[in-house]
């Protein structure tokens, strides 16, 4: 029977091409990887070889002819032992070429079909029921980590800590210390300095089966492992089909710390909260940071968890509970209020509160929300807070432009707009990189006053 | 080029100026060719040939705009996955490659069908038809993929062997990439934690001359690549990859030392890549004839071919095999054509595991 031979589509894009020259002629016997043709198209010249064995039967389109489609068909072929028969449409069931190709889905429906069709949320989850009389102790945030950590390597041997000084010198910020003493050297494993190998090397070893925690001595450095972190971490579950899991921390400090300059001073959320397939998580306080780590360790997916150096030294109350794990996910009010909602995260809570207390001596009374998750970003508990307050505010010690600030305030325009009594407002650094002298680095930082006059402007708007 | 003989580590190409550096290091042991069976032969041809129809017929689908993308051939390289891979203990040891993966997940014996029908995009691909040519996977194969960021799989590849020394579980993992891959830096980050932490990994460079359009002699110092791991003290051994027999017997010699817990090894597999790039190069940047030169004189598949003869098996019985696994990939092209495209809701699944 004779194969028909087609016009190739030989790049992603291509529709139609010139047949610029045969290499071969009627009657050639030829075999599979001959060149028979060259095919100009729009990008270059490019070389059509046979697939199967036989003799050329009929070419059916010569050369030098302009604006072939893809798919018609140019040439046949006699395979071995074929009958001098006239060509017979060969593959019956072969598939149109590619212009009638089925068309990508999206483009087949113009109505905006696809939100619609999203999986419902499900049951949200909420805290932790403390019972009334449990004891708190107050630790610091780096003990909570740390705790965290430990809890979690006891219960799972899977988990280990990896990263540049996490053993022997008990973590560049101490976050770690301990761990090497109890869990030895195969569990808490210095690093060379080497932050694009360790994250891919951790990655890998979480699509192996392990539960790798890696620590970044800050997330500035993590800009040297950011390809692992996004492509090869976050998009390998949905690449397969959901066949391969990447459960992986990587964590460590990130934004602002103390006059260490522009490169040793900048906030990522942003940049990881924009990327499907990763959570983000970036807590203020100590009982968050301990609930929400060992919550991140847990889940199968991948998680950035951003900490705070100016944090680590701050002791919060914890709850001295068995196995204190918070929902991912899940903004928490700090204080609850009618007239504006504040929302914040990391560092920037503690600015919310402190511009709060203040506030209500000026008869304002705002509710702070700590959104503790970046992403999936916990919308529903903003959403509620401006349908009670009418007025926002967003707090975010990082880069006005494209922040987690911006995207809430698309959030509350899209599905807030009615609710508003005046425009959302955001306290964000200055768009500088940040400057080392202290003068300067105080004005480019957000801080309680800037807050403060941003609630006071949009009541003012109201 | 593809012929080279396979050379031990410790002697690398006599030539005036760079004398072998002077060691007492042990090293692996010089690796034989392969004393293969014939039913072994039989296997090695079979998945070969299984491999070169199947990525021709890839190319034709291409053509034809069933597959769309990127899609990276593996044509003369048939010999480097399947003599390597028949060494490995499929129970433990664990693999990954790059984007150039379709022979890879053949060698394996992973069905034709799921792999063709991923490249086609349809929800009975091995991803569901979300992940293409160059993102295939398959856990219970232990087959890590399938990355398209080019030298990734190192580092991936070196935590697969974390895993595994972390675990005990005496598996091995091999991490293929290519000549080009060969110059990203993180591959060599990875050196440095594989031999330092002495890991399970055996690293193996598919040397097939090009990186998309520059040679190796264009972007690499040091272009006998099996060296690459010297200044790590990772052991290199330099192997024709055109002779699936030598492939095999230094796969062997390579997994003693490893499995001994000597640390790494680098194998450098001298191939040769008779398609472009992907399937959009033009592939100007060398001579056809240079082309049909290795297919004449060193193709992976006629050298098996004379083996086979020699070895008894008759002509009747190749062409059978031919026949055999002609109707295979017809198959599985007529599977990956018919096979519906992924339900619509299916955009919105597999994004994470757990529900928020």
């Amino acid at each position: 029977m004779a194969i028909e031979l087609k016009m190739p589509a030989l790049s992603p894009t291509m529709e139609e091409g010139t047949l610029a020259k045969w290499l071969v002629k009627e009657g050639d016997t030829v075999k599979s990887g001959d060149i028979l043709a060259e095919i100009e198209t729009d990008k270059a010249t490019m070389e059509f070889e046979a697939v199967d064995e036989g003799t050329i039967g009929q070419i059916l389109i010569a050369e030098g002819t302009d604006n072939v489609k893809v798919g018609t068909v140019i040439a046949t072929i006699k395979a071995e032992g074929d009958s001098d028969e006239a060509p017979t449409p060969a593959q019956a069931a072969a598939p149109e070429p590619k212009a009638e190709a089925p068309a990508p889905a999206p483009a087949a429906s113009p109505a905006p079909a696809p939100a619609a069709e999203k999986p419902a949320a499900t049951e949200r989850a909420s805290d932790p029921a403390i019972p009334e009389g449990t004891a708190m102790t107050k630790i610091t945030v780096r003990e909570a980590l740390r705790d965290a950590m430990a809890e979690e390597m006891r219960k799972d041997d899977r988990v280990f800590v990896m990263g540049e000084e996490v053993a022997e010198y008990q973590g560049a910020y101490k976050v770690t210390q301990g761990l090497l003493d109890e869990f030895g050297a195969q569990r808490v494993v210095d690093t060379p300095i080497t932050e694009y190998g360790f994250a891919g090397l951790g990655t890998g070893a979480a699509m192996g089966g392990l539960r790798p925690i890696i620590e970044f001595m800050t997330f500035n450095f993590a800009m040297q492992a950011i390809d692992h972190i996004i492509n090869s971490a976050a998009k390998t579950n949905y690449m397969s089909g959901g066949q391969m899991r990447c459960p992986i921390v990587f964590r460590g400090p990130n934004g602002a710390a103390a006059r260490v300059g522009a490169q040793h001073s900048q906030n990522y959320a942003p940049w990881y909260a924009s990327v499907p397939g990763l959570i983000v998580i970036a807590p203020y306080d100590a009982a968050d940071a301990k609930g929400l780590l060992k919550a991140a360790i847990r889940t199968e997916d991948p998680v950035v968890f951003l900490e705070n150096e100016l944090l680590y030294g701050r002791s919060f109350d914890v709850p001295e509970v068995e196995d204190f794990v918070l929902p991912i996910g899940k903004a928490r009010i700090m204080r609850e209020g009618r007239d504006v909602t504040i929302v914040s995260y990391s560092i920037g809570v503690g600015l919310a509160l402190e511009a709060a207390d203040q506030l209500a001596g000026e008869g304002i009374d705002a509710e702070v929300i700590d959104l503790r998750t970046l992403r999936p970003l916990d919308t529903v508990t903003v959403l509620a807070s401006l349908k009670k307050t009418n007025h926002l505010v967003i707090v975010e010690e990082g880069w006005p432009t494209c922040s987690i600030a911006s995207e809430l305030a698309m959030v509350a325009m899209e599905h807030g707009f009615d609710d508003l009594d005046a425009p959302v407002m955001r306290v964000c650094n200055e768009d500088v990189p940040l400057p080392y002298a202290h003068n300067l680095e105080k004005l480019a930082l957000i801080d309680t006053p800037r807050v403060v006059a941003a609630v006071k402007a949009v009541r003012n708007r109201a | 080029m593809a012929k080279a003989p396979a050379r031990k580590a410790a002697a690398p190409k006599q030539t005036a100026s760079t004398p072998a550096p002077a060691t007492n290091r042990e090293s692996p042991r010089d690796p034989a060719s392969y004393d293969a069976s014939s039913e072994e032969l039989e296997k090695f041809y079979r998945e070969m040939l299984l491999i070169r129809r199947f990525e021709e017929k890839a190319g034709q689908l291409y053509g034809l705009g069933l597959i769309g993308g990127f899609c990276h051939l593996y044509i003369g390289q048939e010999a480097v996955a399947v003599g390597l891979q028949s060494a490995l203990d499929g129970d433990k040891d664990s693999v990954i490659t790059g984007y150039r993966d379709h022979g890879h997940m053949l060698a394996y014996g992973i069905d034709p069908k799921v792999i063709m029908a991923e490249l086609t995009g349809r929800a009975a691909g091995i991803s569901r038809g979300k992940g293409g040519s160059m993102h295939m996977f398959s856990v219970e194969h232990k087959f890590y993929g399938g990355h398209g960021i080019v030298g990734a799989q190192v580092s991936l590849g070196t935590g697969l062997a974390f895993a595994h020394k972390y675990r005990g579980d005496g598996g091995v993992a091999m991490a293929y990439f290519g000549d080009g891959a060969s110059n990203q830096g993180q591959v060599y980050e990875s050196f440095n934690m594989a031999e330092l932490w002495k890991l399970p990994i055996i690293f193996v460079i598919e040397n097939n001359q090009y990186a998309m359009g520059t040679s190796v002699n264009r972007s690499s110092a040091e272009d006998q690549l099996y060296r690459r791991g010297e200044s790590f003290r990772i052991p290199g051994m330099q192997v024709d990859g055109m002779d699936v027999l030598a492939v095999r017997g230094a796969a062997e010699a390579a997994l003693e030392w490893v499995r001994a817990g000597k640390g790494p090894v680098l194998m450098e597999l001298k191939t040769y890549r008779y398609r472009g790039h992907s399937m959009s190069d033009p592939a100007k940047y060398r001579s056809r004839e240079e082309v049909q030169a290795v297919r004449d004189k060193s193709d992976a598949i006629e050298h098996l071919k004379k083996l086979m003869i020699d070895a008894g098996i008759t002509e009747d019985k190749l062409k059978d095999i031919d026949k055999e696994i002609r109707a295979i990939v017809a198959d599985s092209a007529d599977f990956a054509e018919s096979a519906p495209e992924p339900e619509l809701h299916e955009l919105y699944t597999d994004v994470l595991v757990e529900q928020y």
